[in-house]
């Protein structure tokens, strides 16, 4: 003990330090525990980790089996990489439909402004899982959209939109977006219009303007909200649940169904680490080098 | 130094001789504003302004914040359009031109700096957009870094400069394309004061070497003067009056002109009597009857005013010989400013002049001091008449 007074800045910093240690850390030390135990069919289902041999000695019983699973069976690494895939898709498609949003949002007036950002927030008031369900009643095939064309005569059989990739792809981008619009406005807003006049002023067009100055320059926004956008993307479970077919095959379905279905939490753990892992691995890596770009 | 005659009378802008080149050709302007027009809704910002502006000189916006030669400078640019009236440059109609073809640069008042490259990119920016072939490139941004000193920087951002290189980089990034006609929003603007008056020298050499016309918009008149050929003192979105600083500063042709560059004292009158070289004005203010010499047309009876800078009055314990302009003050206040001594003195009138004089003497020698009767007294070619 260094014996020193603890100032008020250790005490504000305790509290969260504390919060996290207790909702964020311990969990997470807990999930890793059981994705190193076997299953069984108890209560809990799982077998402990610590045990006390006849002799009275500490044993410690990890167990690889059911990281070695994953691997073995690809029903895994295909759902994962579908994960991904779906997520980067629906990022890049948040970018290209955020970004003009978010660029007139900044661009607008001060109280339009005001009014924009507030219905890009509007959503918010209405739970996620409802808005999702609005969905099934917009997309079904006696629902809004086909009975709308139906009506006007535009087809004559209904569109099979519901549990479709399709459908994936619109309720994770639906909701999605105001995370991706938000910190790109944010940085948008930032910068200095002048900044186009002087690129105008020195013979670029436009076009190349936007390519070589703001681009460039809103860059940490996109990373941001592609964070924001990708991250839950890769590990959500109730738009492919409610929206998805069975054959869209997403990493946090997979976890459910081991979860609860199977009840093998102990495979349902290792997936979770694992999907921890890949993601957690490279997006600290990005983390670190753009953050080293962005400290400026 | 030019005399004052001659500058009344040549219609050609003449420069100050041995300091700055003559423009080219005279009678021909190279940058040439008709009645330019800008308005924002009812608000004209910039309102039927003709301007002439010639090759290789260094002409200045002079004016109040909201006088419009920010919106004026911007039209030029082609970053603001105007409403009616055209452009020319060198000839040519640029009226519609966007801004990425007019042969013209900006320095703007923020520097709009690109934040993101470093101070070479920046400065090959505008070369790079004309696609010249980058061993080219290099050569010039190097010279032109060089020029403005900025060589060993070349590599940092512009967040690791500091505010008079940031200046420089924003200066070496207009020029570099040579452009024929060079803007400069309040370039010293944001520089402390020694770094300003440093780099207002710096700024004429580098026009000089270079020849490259520019225009600078400042609110500072001592910035004006210094730095320009010559100078449109703008007002309300109009140029009041064009010319050399020694024409605006002797010669106001407006009670606004006199006002707003440098101090001036002013007697309104009526006009007695004309003669031939000079005109007498009677000024109730003043308390005595004026003279003044070089008058252009003005009718006896009409009610003029008198302008005359506190530098060109002159104080005495005695009463002077001459006739005119002679007027018995007392100090009110004397501000000691080390090079020159600011006067405030009241006359009879009540009225309170300004007199400043230089201090060519130590202290030795007895100056007037507050509570002092004095006569103060000027030179008939001295003041200037202005419509009332």
């Amino acid at each position: 003990m260094s014996g020193r007074v603890p100032s008020g800045r250790a005490l504000v910093i305790v509290g969260p330090y504390l919060w996290l240690l207790l909702f964020f850390l311990a969990p997470l030390a807990i999930v890793l525990k059981i994705a190193f135990s076997e299953a069984l069919i108890a209560q809990p289902p799982y077998a402990p980790l610590f045990a006390r041999s006849s002799d009275g000695a500490l044993t410690i019983q990890l167990n690889f089996h059911n990281f070695l699973f994953l691997v073995r069976d690809d029903l895994y690494f295909r759902a994962y990489l579908n994960s991904a895939r779906i997520a980067l898709i629906a990022t890049l498609l948040c970018v290209v439909l955020g970004y003009p949003v978010a660029y007139g949002i900044a661009h607008a007036s001060p109280a339009a402004r005001n009014v924009l950002l507030m219905l890009v927030i509007l959503p918010f008031w209405t739970s996620f899982l409802l808005r999702v369900y609005a969905w099934i009643g917009i997309l079904k095939n006696n629902g809004l959209i086909n009975n709308l064309l139906m009506a006007v005569g535009i087809i004559d059989q209904p569109l099979v939109m519901m549990q479709t990739d399709f459908a994936v792809y619109l309720g994770i981008v639906y909701s999605y977006l105001p995370f991706m619009i938000l910190p790109l406005y944010a940085r948008l807003q930032r910068l200095d219009h002048t900044l186009w006049e002087a690129a105008a002023d020195l013979g670029c067009r436009p076009h190349k303007a936007f390519l070589t100055v703001i681009l460039p320059l809103s860059l940490p926004g996109v990373v941001a909200g592609s964070m924001l956008v990708f991250i839950p993307a890769v590990g959500e479970f109730v738009i492919p649940a409610l929206l998805g077919g069975p054959d869209t095959l997403m990493i946090g379905r997979v976890l459910w169904d081991e979860f609860f279905a199977n009840r093998d939490w102990p495979v349902a753990s290792a997936v979770a680490i694992a999907v921890l892992i890949l993601l957690v691995a490279p997006i600290t890596v990005l983390q670190f080098t753009h953050g080293r770009e962005a400290e400026r | 130094m030019v005399t004052e005659d001659s500058t009344m009378n040549d219609p050609r802008p003449r420069l100050a001789a041995g300091i700055r080149p003559a423009p080219d050709e005279p009678a021909q302007p190279y940058v040439r504003a008709e009645g330019v027009t800008r308005k924002f809704g009812e608000v004209a910002a910039v309102d039927d302004v003709t301007l002439e502006i010639y090759r290789g000189e260094v002409f200045c916006l002079l004016g109040g914040s909201g006088c419009g030669k920010t919106t004026l400078l911007r039209i030029l640019a082609g970053l603001e359009p105007a409403t009616t009236g055209r452009v020319l440059i060198d000839g040519e109609d640029v009226t519609g031109t966007p801004p990425f073809r007019r042969p013209v640069n900006m320095m703007f008042q923020s520097y709009a700096l690109f934040p993101h490259l470093s101070v070479r990119n920046n400065v090959a920016f505008g070369l790079r957009q004309d696609g010249l072939p980058s061993r080219q490139i290099n050569r010039r941004v190097a010279s032109m870094l060089e020029l403005v000193k900025l060589g060993p920087f070349a590599r940092r951002k512009p967040h690791q400069l500091s505010g008079g290189q940031r200046q420089r980089v924003a200066l070496a990034r207009a020029l570099v394309k040579q452009p024929k006609l060079l803007l400069l929003d309040e370039p010293l603007g944001a520089l402390d004061r020694q770094l300003r008056e440093e780099m207002q020298f710096e700024l004429i050499n580098i026009q000089q070497t270079l020849g490259i016309t520019f225009v600078v918009v400042t609110h500072d008149q001592e910035e004006a003067m210094t730095l320009s050929s010559r100078i449109g003192v703008m007002h309300a979105g109009r140029i009041v009056q064009t010319g050399t600083p020694t024409q605006i500063y002797e010669y106001p042709r407006s009670r606004f002109v006199a006002q707003f560059v440098g101090s001036v004292n002013l007697f309104e009158g009526r006009v007695e009597e004309r003669a031939p070289d000079h005109v007498l004005i009677a000024s109730e203010k003043a308390g005595c009857t004026l003279a003044v010499e070089h008058v252009a047309q003005v009718a006896v009876g009409a009610p003029v005013a008198v302008a005359v800078r506190p530098e060109k009055l002159v104080m005495a314990h005695e009463p002077p010989g001459h006739e005119y302009n002679h007027i018995p003050a007392i100090v009110d206040e004397v501000a000691y400013r080390g090079g020159l001594s600011i006067y405030k003195l009241r006359i009879a009138t009540g009225h309170t002049l300004h007199l400043t004089q230089p201090n060519r003497d130590r202290a030795t020698v007895q100056r007037p001091a507050a509570h002092d009767a004095v006569f103060v007294s000027w030179h008939p070619a001295s003041g200037v008449v202005l419509d009332s």
